[in-house]
């Protein structure tokens, strides 16, 4: 999508339409570059653009000033038609000092534009980005348009009147730098405005400095508009389904979820959590919510925090918890009790780069095995994968149903790339979903006799709360015996038990959709079978494709355990079939034991979404 | 459920279940058993409100036991699943079961943050200084020189003080029994009065894999030499009122001092204050043998309750605010699309 951003001379006037174009914003931890990022976000938005963003940040808080490791990165893909990536190649990359400009000028485009701030390429800092020599002066950078010029000097002078230390001057940069973008892209500065005021609503000074640095940023634009390469361009609004929409990003996507499940259950929802990247901020999100009968616990520990919402299940309320890998790995006990005392409960888990610590700011799909296997015993679990931010909240309403009506933890499945991205969102209408009310068990059963390991239709056994009178029990992580729910570790018990617990979730499949063709038809030359965030660098490469004419086709997992029923004879009826995922090939090798077919694996795991060239490279290749 | 029930009076019998009890026969447990389901029916519980929560380890079967509800977890973890039920219901009674290697070594995190938060419960700990069901290994409260099949040569590492460690968590309630102690359900009423997290240490008998250790005090003979039993507003005497326990103002330390006909003010003996923290620390601290063993309770003094604060702020917070999900999803900036012709 990226490729339309044309490089018009002359005309300066008149602006250069463009179907799509990528900007990244790049610049030092400290230089706000996410907030100017999630501002230029929301002005493509209300310019009716559709988008995708990719933030990339480091896993330092505060990296050291110039370095190329605290370099923090802020992709946005933006368009007048379907955008599912952040693309792959930047039109524009804004640069704020040289460590930013080595570590992102490789994936620019070619013949794309270049914007510097000369003040702060100085001697350290040069040394700092390792550079021998200055990138903006030796010619290095001729395949590129460059637009150097001192952004920090500028932004001093558009501050001055407010009499702010040279520090908290300079810190208007990345507003300056907005208002050139803004200009750029002939949009309108007010919501940023309104937004800068809200902000600083306690300190008036601050507002009009920024306000004065993004005015003098986009008039820099005007005036600097003869020379050079510096011009605007027009981005058509793309169309899209009438409805009032917004940004969402994948951890807002996931919290609003859970309330609407919660909302659908009629229950009360208690979030158990522990501060782990990039799974806090659906913690944070949550405990703003507390009118939606929603109690947040921050735990001492990943353990204490799913301990707390089996605890809350226990007593008759959603329990939710989540984390990230490592998080995941220390809460696999606790999952195995909630698989045995049959409670429900959704996990949640932001996949992130790993083994151990791993990379915590950056993405990656290699929980999977974790997610179907990773416990003790034969311990099945239903596990849901989400392909996009937008799909989060249906996502969690899904997890959160199966959760309920099977007595049974769910894990739903996202990553740091899609906890973080944002994208629009047509706002859904809660009145189009079909609630599922959950029932207790309140009195003695006809039959005359209170038996807590009966099962009901779907599999699932009764959910008693405490407090009921004449429904006392025991519940816990030692084998029951069926029925009783007694302590029973008796070889024909245990055999029963353990197949009632995989007949209970495989039973799920019964209960879901089919497996779909996302883009293509049901039989073909080639499919690729993705899952989770890698949806959108496949659906573009797979539309692409279509376009020049090869028989390819995508295919995209949601409900990963159990999988959809159709899924085997569906993947047959292809010759080929790739499976592109940011791992070294989990969910291939699960597709190949499970239904016996040769799906060949596409992986990437350097801690970044795959490319849309990557993946048609594949499919060429494949085809050929 | 029809509130007009009156509250029917139970008996010790109504706690008890169908299920066989399987500790090793004379195991201190059974009689911790007798004394929990003979206070129940004092304090007026309700079976269907109460909840006993347990970790892993002998002790912990007890929930099987109770006819209550009741929630066997897994190592360690029952003070974390026993906040969840508190603040998802905090009508519920909640008691937890737990051990020495339960509370203290495997699930010390979440009993130091339980007691630290002051959630309301009871927390009884079987100080049985052993592993028993994992057949005997040296836990944390075993003395030094315990032989174990871990440590067959004895255990060289240093026992951690249950009470010390619960008092050092910040909790408001610390007090300690043992499993024979026919004071043991007056122990645990004042645990239940208590709002807030009680602590109770009980020393109870491992018969298979240590056995008696606590037999030094908590034998019936010599009882009155090595136990003293602290009452609030009372002079903590034993030894039949002959010795009391005084605090060495220069040392800053307690010492046991001689009471001559009597005159325990003379002797300088403390009443006991259960709300005195500084006297609970020294009380805690005491060693055995130069000391007796301080029993009942050492530390009383109710603060506000976690699941109290929580429930306060739930209120607070959503106070005058809708809960209208549809509102909440165009909060903040949205943009709407008009049927147009490209579509
Ligand atoms: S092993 Fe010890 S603590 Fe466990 S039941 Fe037997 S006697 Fe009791």
């Amino acid at each position: 999508m990226a490729t339309a951003f044309k490089d018009e001379t002359g005309g300066a006037e008149a602006p250069t339409q463009s179907e799509a174009v990528v900007i990244r914003f790049a610049g030092d931890s400290g230089d706000g570059m996410q907030l100017t990022g999630g501002q230029f976000t929301l002005s493509s938005a209300l310019a009716g653009n559709d988008f995708a963003t990719f933030p990339d940040f480091p896993a330092e808080i505060r990296a050291p000033q110039g370095t190329l490791f605290g370099v923090s990165a802020f992709q946005i893909n933006f368009g007048s038609s379907d955008i599912t990536t952040a693309g792959d190649r930047p039109d524009v990359l804004v640069a704020m000092n040289p460590a930013a400009l080595k570590t992102n000028v490789g994936s620019l485009r070619e013949g794309g534009l270049i914007i510097a701030d000369t003040g702060e390429f100085s001697q350290r800092n040069l040394d700092k980005a390792k550079y021998t020599a200055n990138p903006l002066e030796d010619g290095s950078l001729a395949k590129w348009q460059l637009m150097a010029f001192d952004i920090s000097a500028l932004t001093l002078e558009s501050v001055k009147p407010f009499g702010l230390g040279n520090k908290e001057a300079l810190r208007c940069k990345n507003m300056w730098t907005l208002g050139l973008a803004l200009w750029m892209f002939g949009r309108k500065r007010q919501p940023i405005i309104d937004w800068l005021n809200a902000k600083f609503a306690k300190n008036r000074v601050l507002a009009d400095a920024n306000i004065a640095a993004l005015n003098a940023g986009h008039a820099y634009g005007e005036t600097a508009e003869l020379s050079g390469p510096l011009k605007q361009y027009n981005v058509e609004a793309a169309p899209a389904e009438p409805g009032v929409y917004r940004t969402v990003t994948g951890a807002e996507g996931i919290s609003y979820g859970l309330v609407a499940g919660a909302q659908l259950a009629g229950l009360k929802m208690f979030f158990g959590g522990y501060p782990i990247t990039p799974a806090s901020a659906i913690l944070h999100h949550l405990a703003r919510l507390k009118e939606y009968g929603i109690t947040t616990f921050q735990a001492e520990d990943e353990i204490a925090a799913i301990a707390s919402a089996i605890g809350a299940s226990y007593a008759g309320q959603l329990g939710v918890t989540s984390s990230s890998g490592p998080g995941i790995a220390l809460k696999g006990e606790a999952m195995g009790l909630a698989i045995m005392t049959e409670l429900p409960l959704v996990i949640v888990n932001s996949q992130r780069g790993g083994p151990s610590t791993g990379l915590p700011t950056k993405t990656e799909q290699s929980d999977l095995y974790q997610a179907i296997y990773g416990r003790n015993g034969d311990a099945p679990m239903p596990v849901i994968a989400a392909r996009s931010p937008a799909d989060c909240f249906n996502c969690a309403i899904e997890a959160v149903r199966i959760a309920v009506r099977y007595m049974t933890p769910v894990m739903l499945l996202t990553d740091g790339y899609i906890a973080n991205a944002a994208e629009p969102w047509l706002v859904p209408d809660m009145d189009a979903y079909k609630p599922f009310p959950v029932e207790f068990m309140e009195h003695v059963p006809e039959s005359g006799r209170f038996l807590p390991y009966e099962r009901n239709q779907w599999g699932g056994r009764p959910w008693v709360k405490p407090g009921t009178p004449g429904l006392m029990h025991r519940i816990g992580g030692i084998e029951k015996a069926q029925n009783s729910g007694h302590i029973d570790y008796s070889p024909a018990n245990h055999e029963m038990m353990t197949k009632l617990r995989k007949m209970k979730i495989d039973g799920i499949a019964d209960d879901m959709p089919e497996q779909d063709v996302t883009l293509g038809e049901d039989s073909g030359k080639l499919a690729i079978v993705g899952w989770g965030s890698t949806f959108g660098p496949i659906h573009q490469a797979v539309r692409r494709q279509r376009a020049k004419g090869q028989d390819v086709h995508h295919i995209h997992v949601r409900n990963i355990w159990p999988l959809p029923r159709n899924l085997g004879d569906l993947l047959k009826r292809y010759e080929k079939i790739i499976v592109p995922e940011m791992n070294t090939g989990q969910f291939k090798t699960v597709l190949r034991d499970q239904y016996l077919v040769d799906a060949r694996p596409l992986n990437k795991v350097s801690g970044q979404p795959f490319t849309i060239a990557e993946i048609e490279a594949a499919i060429e290749q494949a085809l050929a | 459920m029809n509130d007009m029930t009156p509250i029917k009076a139970t008996t010790p019998k109504d706690w008890e279940t169908d299920q066989e009890v399987r500790w090793c026969p004379g195991c201190g447990d059974y009689a911790i058993l007798k004394a929990v389901q003979r206070t129940m029916p004092e304090i007026g519980a309700t079976p269907e409100n109460t909840v006993f929560i347990s970790g892993i380890g002998c002790s912990s079967r007890f929930p099987y036991y109770m006819e209550t509800y009741g929630f066997h977890t897994i190592h360690g973890r029952a003070p974390a699943v026993a906040t969840g039920v508190k603040l998802a219901n905090p009508e519920l009674d909640v008691w937890i079961i737990t051990g020495d290697g339960d509370a203290l070594s495997i699930g010390g995190n979440h009993t130091m943050h339980l007691l630290r938060r002051n959630l309301d419960c009871q927390i009884m700990l079987f100080n049985n200084e052993i592993y028993g069901l994992t057949k005997g290994q040296y836990s944390p409260t075993s003395r030094i020189g315990t032989n174990s099949p871990s440590t067959p040569y004895g255990s060289v590492d240093r026992p951690a003080t249950p009470c010390a460690f619960a008092l050092g968590s910040g909790a408001r309630f610390v007090a300690r029994g043992f499993d024979v102690s026919k004071n043991l359900p007056e122990v645990l009423k004042a645990a239940h009065a208590h709002r807030g997290a009680a602590f109770i240490e009980i020393f109870q008998n491992c018969i298979v894999y240590n056995k008696d250790v606590f037999e030094d005090f908590a034998a019936p003979k010599g009882a009155e030499d090595q136990q003293l039993w602290l009452k609030d507003g009372e002079p903590m005497l034993f030894a039949k009122g002959l010795k009391g326990i005084a605090l060495d103002g220069d040392a800053l330390e307690l010492k046991v001092v001689d009471v001559v006909d009597g005159d325990w003010q003379a002797a300088g003996v403390i009443v006991h204050n259960v709300t005195n923290r500084s006297i609970a620390h020294m009380l805690v601290e005491m060693r055995f043998g130069e000391f007796p063993m301080a029993l009942g309770v050492l530390y009383d003094d109710p603060r506000p309750t976690f699941n109290d604060a929580v429930v306060e702020q739930n209120r607070a917070v959503s106070e005058g605010k809708v809960a209208d999900l549809s509102n909440l999803l165009v909060k903040g900036q949205t943009w709407t699309v008009a049927d147009g012709p490209e579509l």
